[in-house]
């Protein structure tokens, strides 16, 4: 493995507010990385920063052999850039968006359809029509292909799935995969957890912070408690009942389950069902499960908002 | 459990633009606090016909009731009884939390009384009176559309209509945000949401899944992954979005 980005005690500050808060980690080369947290974690600065369009207040940030900073030029031709908010030419239509990007690279599209082909063809249909006029799905398809336009060896990809139905949400990720495969090193944000499981390695980020870096499998098996699923009729009620338990430590819904973890070390499930039986009926049925990342996710979140 | 006096009535709504049909023959009833899942793909036309129901836009055809109210000849009065946010469009950003409130109380024709007693109720609630005077751009989002439902159902509508309203929002918010959905639901108030979210879709006493302008299911979420023979709601979505026939 080879490092491929590599960012050092970086720190962003806008006034008072400190965006990204020293944050330091690396990227191996061909490696597709996700950054996962809400809105208004700092992803969207750590990704202007890293394309060049925001200087640092602190720290170092590497891709390849150039300096983020210092070497901006060499930096801008290696990177594909996909911004969160839809950013093509709306009155141009989909080939002269695609033109468009391809001459500001000096290059041209058909040097390229071996990396974008296969997404090409979802698009070529509507090849005449303006940018502005797309669904979501294939305005993203769009974006997509202009910033693969030139061949980047890093793409940035900040929330390409956010206000995307689950359909087209498998799609992209299918997409991603392949590109990986052709060796792209890939940064993608989302704030959907369950995304999360389809990068080789993610950073948990929240307020500016990273609070872990490690592949999906790690993070789930680093999380600490006994976790339980409780299924019941009510289950908005057998919530607010489970939170009124003193040994309660969280207790949050799933879909049509509970996840409940206790204060106490150890395996609680009897004395959980005991607690249940008085308090809400019998008719509960309860098992210790594995955590998934979103129960990672919430565990840190709160432990920090307690700290 | 649920009333069963019938808050939304849509009985064979059709929206056309020019050739293009956003909505097909959409008919169906939402009950008065029921939590209603209004759930499609991006340009399947939900957004089309929450304006109709909004009283925002005409139906091409279609007999639309909203809280006992024409859409056609009384979206004024329709309009007093249900509430509306978004992802997209809550709160004024240059506005305070509390102007915000005034102003929202205000547009619905409520007493300034009514507005400031109501108003320290509703920021004791979310925790939320240390921001009182607060521009909404220094808060973070979550918080944001915490205040932008609880100011959606300020008036106390017949019912509130939630367009993506947990997008991007983290996991511990999201959750909290449907403590307040449930909340205005046992109050009576009939909450019609979208979300792309599918373990929301759980949360829903009813969902319908739009595919291409047309419902294609309407149910109880455990009786669609009944009939599907899915695991969730993720793969019941996926299955119809996606049309595969063998299942059907």
């Amino acid at each position: 493995m080879q490092t491929f980005v590599q960012i050092e005690k970086l720190s962003k500050s806008f006034g008072d507010v400190e965006a990204v808060k020293n944050l330091s980690f690396e990227i191996q080369k061909g490696e597709l990385f996700g950054l996962i947290g809400p809105d208004g974690a700092g992803k969207t600065t750590l990704f202007r920063l890293l394309a060049t369009l925001l200087l640092p207040t602190q720290g170092k940030m590497r891709i390849g052999k150039s300096d983020v900073v210092k070497e901006y030029r060499q930096i801008r031709s290696m990177l594909g850039y996909m911004p969160g908010k839809f950013s093509l030419y709306q009155d141009l239509s989909v080939i002269e968006n695609l033109e468009f990007f391809a001459s500001v690279f000096g290059t041209k599209i058909s040097d390229h359809m071996d990396l974008i082909g296969d997404i090409w063809e979802q698009i070529k249909e509507f090849r005449d029509r303006p940018a502005g006029k797309l669904s979501g799905g294939m305005k993203q398809k769009l974006a997509l292909c202009c910033a693969l336009i030139h061949q980047p060896e890093l793409l940035l990809l900040d929330e390409p799935t956010t206000g995307v139905d689950a359909v087209s949400r498998v799609e992209f990720w299918e997409m991603l995969q392949s590109l990986k495969e052709k060796g792209i090193t890939i940064l993608v944000s989302t704030p959907y957890m369950d995304e999360a499981n389809l990068c080789d390695r993610v950073a948990l980020i929240q307020e500016g912070e990273v609070f872990q870096i490690n592949t999906p499998a790690e993070i789930i098996s680093d999380f600490q408690k006994e976790l339980y699923e409780l299924k019941a009729d009510d289950l908005y009620h057998l919530q607010s009942v489970l939170r009124s338990y003193e040994y309660c430590n969280s207790v949050f819904m799933f879909g049509k389950v509970l996840h409940y973890t206790d204060k106490r070390e150890g395996d609680r499930e009897e004395e959980v069902k005991k607690f249940i039986k008085e308090k809400y009926s019998n008719s509960v049925q309860i098992k210790q499960i594995k955590a998934n990342i979103e129960d990672c996710f919430m565990s840190f979140s709160q432990s920090k908002s307690q700290a | 459990m649920k009333n069963q006096e019938v808050v939304i009535n849509v009985q064979h709504l059709y929206k056309k633009f020019g050739d293009f049909i956003a909505n097909k023959d959409l008919s169906f009833r939402v009950y008065k606090g029921e939590i209603f899942g209004f759930l499609g793909a991006n340009g399947a036309g939900k957004t089309t016909a929450i304006k109709i129901l909004c009283g925002l836009s005409y139906p091409s055809s279609g007999e639309i009731k909203v809280a006992g109210f024409d859409v056609y000849k009384e979206r004024e009065q329709l309009k007093r009884k249900i509430g509306y946010m978004s992802q997209k469009f809550s709160l004024y950003e240059d506005l305070t939390v509390y102007e915000n409130i005034r102003f929202y109380g205000g547009i619905y024709g409520m007493r300034m009384q009514e507005i400031k007693s109501k108003a320290n109720d509703l920021l004791q609630t979310l925790e939320l009176e240390h921001a009182r005077n607060k521009r909404i751009s220094e808060l973070p989002l979550g918080w944001k559309q915490k205040l932008a439902f609880s100011v959606a159902i300020f008036h106390q509508p017949d019912v509130v209509f939630l367009d993506e309203p947990t997008g991007g929002v983290d996991p511990l918010t999201r959750r909290q945000f449907w403590d307040l959905i449930y909340e205005a639901s046992r109050k009576g108030i009939t909450v019609f949401v979208t979300t792309h979210y599918m373990d929301e879709a759980e949360y829903c006493d009813r969902v319908s899944i739009m595919v291409d302008g047309k419902i294609e299911a309407l149910d109880t979420p455990d009786r669609l992954k009944e009939k599907y023979r899915a695991e969730d709601m993720d793969e019941v979505f996926l299955c119809l979005a996606r049309k595969k026939k063998e299942y059907v």
